[in-house]
């Protein structure tokens, strides 16, 4: 049995779902977060933070059960895990690989994190856009007014 | 090119070719020469907020080349009043004008005005964002001096951690080389992470909290005003103001081609005995403002400036 099928049994297998391996270690809280994962939910989520991995040192799993997240959704998720390898399950088996990719540029998934920016006010209809600068370390700047992002306040604006 | 929202619309070469277009307009800038290259056209002059200069600037610029101004300052006012977008406001005054100049107290609204619109945008300051025909004019006051912009050392002193002019100026100088020295009093240094975006750029530069020392070996000294709102009291601000400003005496000892420049209006930092030396620029500056938006505003309009005018008398 190979190492991330180990891992992978540390959390009950689910039914259908989504499962999230090789987020950054100790980030599964966040992308909850970001997902809308956190609040009160019917789906149940199963996680587990900080297991050995080859390739990354430590990582963070998270399943989804009863939900299969849409690409819009995984395009936030690229935000915080861009490495991570995300699994459609149907009946208990993989039916479908998604690929995290966040592209040259990052549209309507979070707003500026500069207060004074022109994009912000209440209802400008044009598109939010993020210019990807890197994305290791993650560095996004503003289409509009060219602000290099507050990675840390991103979660708080998504849209 | 369509708009011009910053500098980066601009590669090095169109540049000098918009320098080069400004300096054959000078008799047309000074009313020698008639060239109505615009006639025919309008430029909205969209003001949210009050820049009398930058707005006159814009204005004579065009009447100069025989276009028409439309000032919609009132419909900025309004909009605003109103709570209309910005997206709308520039919809709706997309009808009325050939091009658009725009003043706007939010960093982007160049950006989103421009996406916004199907005439090109001329970004007159948006925020603390970007100035870029404040820039042009500075290079072309700079080329104008020394017949070129490659390798000089420019010296900036006085308030560089507020100042978008100098921030810009700046990105603009190291794409040529220049070596730049920042004087200024501690707390209004100029921001370390436009020092190291500017050092990534390959930029030689040189902090200082003294400007005297700095003078002598300068081949453009470009101050800025000191604001007294900066300063926690009168004395504080009278100390500091005091060692960042210049008279004719700190300027024996100076290179001959040396130019002092400032974007006005000046307080204190230029004492008027400065005024007669042959170093000040300041005034041409200003009028230099003109000259560069007429040939900007060309280079928008897909207008070419003519490799000659005038009899060549
Ligand atoms: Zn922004």
């Amino acid at each position: 049995m190979s190492a991330p099928e180990t891992s992978m049994r540390r959390v009950t297998a689910i039914n259908n779902g989504t499962v999230i391996d090789h987020v950054p270690a100790g980030k599964a809280l966040l992308v909850l977060k970001m997902l809308g994962l956190d609040g009160e939910m019917a789906t149940p989520v199963s996680m587990v933070m900080n297991v050995p991995s080859k390739k990354m040192g430590g990582k963070d799993i998270i399943k989804v059960e009863d939900r299969e997240l849409t690409q819009h959704e995984l395009d936030r998720l690229a935000l915080i895990a861009p490495n991570a390898s995300v699994a459609i399950i149907r009946a208990y088996t993989v039916a479908e690989k998604r690929v995290i990719n966040l592209g040259d540029e990052v549209v309507n998934v979070v707003y500026c994190t500069f207060a004074n920016c022109a994009s912000l006010g209440d209802r400008e209809p044009l598109p939010h856009r993020m210019k990807v600068v890197s994305v290791e370390p993650l560095n996004l700047r503003c289409h509009y007014c060219g602000r290099p992002q507050d990675i840390s306040e991103l979660v708080e604006n998504l849209l | 090119m369509s708009s011009l929202i910053t500098m980066d619309d601009l590669s090095d070469e169109d540049i000098q070719e918009v320098l080069d277009a400004a300096e054959r307009l000078l008799p047309v800038a000074k009313g020698d020469i008639h060239l109505p290259l615009l006639q025919g056209r309008i430029l909205g002059n969209l003001f949210f907020e009050p820049s009398t200069r930058t707005r006159m600037s814009f204005e004579t610029a065009m009447k100069r080349l025989g276009g028409e101004v439309v000032n919609l300052g009132a419909v900025a006012s309004s909009s605003v009043v109103k709570g209309e977008t910005l997206y709308d406001t520039i919809r709706m005054v997309d009808g009325y004008a050939d091009i658009i100049a725009l003043r706007h107290p939010r960093q982007g609204a160049a950006q989103y005005a421009a996406d916004a619109a199907e005439v090109p945008i001329a970004n007159g300051g948006d925020g603390a964002g970007h100035h870029p025909t404040q820039t042009m004019l500075d290079l072309f006051t700079i080329r104008q001096a020394h017949g070129r912009l490659d390798g000089l050392r420019v010296v900036m002193a006085g308030d560089l951690r507020y100042g978008r002019t100098v921030h810009s100026l700046a990105h603009a100088l190291v794409r040529f080389n220049c070596e730049l020295v920042f004087a200024s009093p501690e707390g209004l240094k100029m921001p370390t992470e436009i020092v190291e975006d500017l050092e990534v750029h390959g930029a030689i530069i040189l902090e200082s909290d003294d400007l005297q020392n700095h003078i002598d070996d300068a081949d453009v000294l470009y101050m800025t005003r000191i604001q007294k709102e900066r300063f926690p009291d009168e004395d504080e601000y009278r100390k500091v103001a005091g060692s960042f400003s210049l008279s004719a005496d700190n300027l024996t000892n100076v290179k001959e081609g040396m130019i002092v420049m400032h974007p006005l209006p000046r307080v204190d930092e230029i004492s008027p005995d400065v005024d007669k030396t042959r170093h000040a620029r300041y005034f041409e500056q200003a009028f230099n403002g003109v000259v560069t938006r007429m040939a900007l505003l060309c280079r928008m309009l897909g207008v070419e400036v003519p490799a000659k005018i005038g009899g060549g008398a």
